[in-house]
């Protein structure tokens, strides 16, 4: 039985249209739900860097690293167990104002990077980031206050090792 | 295209003109030698093919009967030819009716260029007449697809579409381009593409690999070989035989590396697969060492995959790393192309001798010729089989032709008894498995190789899909000889239906026109065969045409393709019967 993992996808790609349908497509073939997804541009100039999140097994994310590195403006696509990344993301509480000074509520939220971002007349807002499970666990204790909004970011990654993408774009160039 | 644009401003060759964005896509195709296209023209498309009047003396346009014939004439002739095929079509429906065909060359490795009108940039997302996001549908089934919005975007893309299509593994391309870019202007200049970063068409060369595989063969005492068409793409066809011969091993192809090696060949054991030889097939099963040189281990190849080969160490030679352990855990993969690999590994590899295992191919073939091959060829029953007309064929041609084949029993029939004695003389829908395909294949084959004989083989369920194309077929007086093997069903569902469902036979009956009197109405010779004393004779007349020719052959109703690898069984438990 082969063993279902966390794994966050790093895809190096080209700065071009229509890559995302490329990538996803990818996913969407083998029936893979992608838990999160976040892109942006990378360290390296007209290079954007696609950051997947999906729970498969390590023979799967190898097959579907190769099939995303096999797309033409693919420069690299690596894949990373939860050890190998510094990752973060990022939530928004939206929580009616009556409980602003509740303050059973305020200890919940006092955690290391959760802060007020914003209060108004009718609501407050609460930004928190982490690990996944961080945010999981702030959203099963603000939930019962009745969330007003809640959303939260694809997943960003650093990883531990070493992505000689640069290098690998000098050996091309 | 910020990365192409650097690398054109660097390199220019050709002294800016300025013309029209229509005017350009003819340029660029000029620019790559491709002077033949296949399409059919509509609003979107409409300033292209204004050019291509302009341009009639050097671009040569086959106005198909349907973008489906297009499509499949054009990967006819990329097959014949290792070009790229070009097509044209409008936007929306012209757009999606190239669907099957571009699906079919990405799944079957064909280099094709496929350009389509789009409406006017203004008006994308707004639901305008004859829109489609066919850049969101073509995605998944194109090796690269883009589209332009600006006249001076084409020549860029052009270079780099032609470039993707026709390098490493080939595939089908698709530019959309507004029709406000066809309008626009620009200046002309063309550099061809050579690179693009991203992009590695071969991957890189490891002579490790190359080492640990050449130590593998040479301690095999039972190895095996299973090519695919890679072969073919990869032009390596006498290294490949510099190989067996020097290394003896028995080698089977799959359905699409038929032809890559002569029919002949005291090494080639002949088709792997559902409906392959006996002997390959069973014998994968017990060989220590396979070794696969350009092929995927599709499922209608491996078979069930928990029990194939699972006793033997596995090569794969592969340009495609993506398909390295995809289907199949490999024990060494050498990366690149075959004829790059297959020439370095010859300095590694022993002069060698399998005489005693080749005895056990010729065992197992012995048992196939006696319970198959022989009354397929050499019938006694009274209905014609279409074995026979296969070797009928064979008899006439010498193994000269390009066969041409549709998809069904008679596919199969044409791929185990057709004999090849050239490269890219089989032309088949592999991996899709497209009905339909064969007529205006044949077509685009014709075209690509026109010195040779094209014989098309299709059912008669196969060649109601697309027998529009005898119009293309009337207008382009294309000599393709097409023979249509005529058992009233559509055969291998039929097939699985009696070996699969208890011989209930939904909606696979098919009544057929008189097929003799449609060619007639093409203008086309036509003749019908259902008995055998008229059989030679019908084939001898078909290939003495120097015209196009339709051969109706009426055969036994329900005959059975044999050998066969139910679904899900594995390869050793292939059915003589």
């Amino acid at each position: 039985m082969e063993v279902i993992k966390n794994f966050t996808f790093s895809v190096y790609t080209e700065n071009n249209v229509g890559i995302l349908n490329r990538l996803s497509a990818i996913f969407l073939k083998r029936h893979i739900n992608i838990e999160s997804m976040s892109v942006s541009k990378s360290e390296i100039e007209h290079v954007h860097r696609f950051t997947f999140v999906v729970n498969i097994s390590e023979v799967l994310a190898r097959k579907v690293a190769g099939q995303l590195e096999k797309q033409i403006e693919v420069i690299r696509a690596f894949y990373h167990t939860q050890d190998e990344i510094i990752y973060n993301e990022t939530a928004l509480f939206k929580i009616s104002t009556e409980h602003l000074n509740d303050e059973k509520l305020q200890k919940k939220f006092k955690f290391r990077r959760a802060h007020i971002l914003t209060i108004t007349e009718s609501f407050f807002v609460i930004e928190a980031s982490g690990t996944k499970e961080n945010i999981d666990k702030m959203y099963r204790k603000l939930k019962p206050y009745g969330l007003l909004q809640f959303v939260r970011s694809g997943r960003i990654a650093i990883t531990r090792p070493k992505m000689e993408i640069s290098q690998l774009l000098a050996e091309i160039n | 295209m910020e990365t192409l644009s650097k690398q054109v401003q660097e390199k220019k060759t050709t002294a800016a003109v300025k013309v029209s964005g229509a005017e350009a896509v003819l340029k660029c195709l000029l620019e790559e030698g491709a002077d033949l296209a296949y399409g059919y023209p509509g609003g979107a498309i409409m300033p292209v093919y204004d050019e291509i009047y302009k341009y009639r003396e050097k671009f040569h346009h086959v106005l198909t009967r349907h973008e489906q014939g297009a499509i499949h004439a054009a990967q006819g002739f990329a097959r014949v030819t290792g070009k790229p095929g070009v097509v044209f079509a409008t936007s929306g429906p012209g757009a999606t009716n190239l669907v099957t065909g571009i699906a079919d060359a990405q799944i079957d490795s064909t280099p094709l260029v496929c350009i389509t009108g789009q409406v006017a940039s203004h008006l994308l997302g707004s639901d305008a007449f004859q829109e489609t996001d066919i850049i969101g549908i073509s995605t998944p089934v194109t090796k690269w697809n883009y589209q332009i919005t600006k006249a001076s975007e084409i020549p860029e893309v052009m270079a780099k579409a032609f470039y993707i299509a026709k390098s490493g593994r080939p595939g089908p391309v698709l530019i959309d381009i507004t029709k406000d870019a066809q309008f626009g202007e620009l200046d002309f200049e063309y550099q061809k593409c050579e690179k693009i970063r991203s992009y590695r068409a071969i991957p890189k060369f490891d002579i490790e690999k190359i080492k640990e595989a050449a130590e593998l063969i040479n301690a095999a005492k039972k190895p095996l070989i299973v090519w695919g068409q890679g072969v073919i793409i990869g032009g390596a066809e006498e290294e490949f035989k510099s190989f067996i011969e020097k290394t003896d091993i028995p080698s089977a192809s799959t359905v699409l590396g038929l032809s890559a090696l002569e029919t002949s060949h005291p090494l080639n054991v002949g088709m792997v697969g559902m409906h392959g030889n006996y002997a390959p097939n069973v014998l994968t099963n017990s060989c220590d060492v396979l070794i696969a040189i350009g092929m995927r281990f599709d499922d209608r190849v491996t078979g069930n995959l928990q029990t194939y080969a699972k006793q033997a160490k596995v090569i794969h030679f592969e340009i495609d790393p993506a398909e390295v352990d995809k289907n199949v855990e490999t024990d060494v993969a050498v990366l690149g192309t075959v004829k790059q690999t297959l020439v370095e590994i010859m300095q590694y590899v022993k002069k060698s001798d399998h005489k005693i295992w080749m005895q056990e191919f010729d065992k197992l073939l012995q048992i196939e010729k006696d319970q198959v091959i022989n009354d397929q060829l050499n019938p006694t029953k009274p209905g014609l089989t279409m074995g026979e007309v296969l070797g009928g064929i064979n008899k006439e041609t010498n193994g000269d032709a390009v066969i041409v084949s549709d998809v069904g029993q008679h596919q199969m029939f044409a791929c185990r008894y057709a004999d090849f004695i050239k490269t890219r003389s089989n032309v088949t829908s592999g991996g899709l498995g497209t009905m339909g395909f064969a007529l205006p294949a044949s077509i685009g084959a014709k075209m690509g190789v026109p010195n040779r004989e094209v014989v098309a083989i299709i059912g008669d369920g196969g060649y109601q899909m697309t027998c529009n194309e005898l119009g293309t077929i009337l207008q382009t007086k294309a000599a393709v000889k097409i023979v249509v093997l005529n058992n009233s069903y559509l055969g291998m569902v039929r097939q699985w239906q009696e070996l699969f469902f208890d011989k209930r036979y939904a909606s696979t009956e098919m009544v057929s026109p008189d097929f003799v009197k449609l060619a007639g109405a093409y203008d086309i010779e036509a003749q019908r065969v259902s008995k055998r004393e008229d059989l030679a004779e019908a084939i001898k007349t078909m290939m003495a045409s120097k015209e196009a020719y339709f051969l109706e052959v009426i055969i036994e109703q329900e005959d059975n393709v044999f050998p066969m690898i139910p679904t899900g069984a594995s390869v050793s438990d292939i059915r003589l019967s």
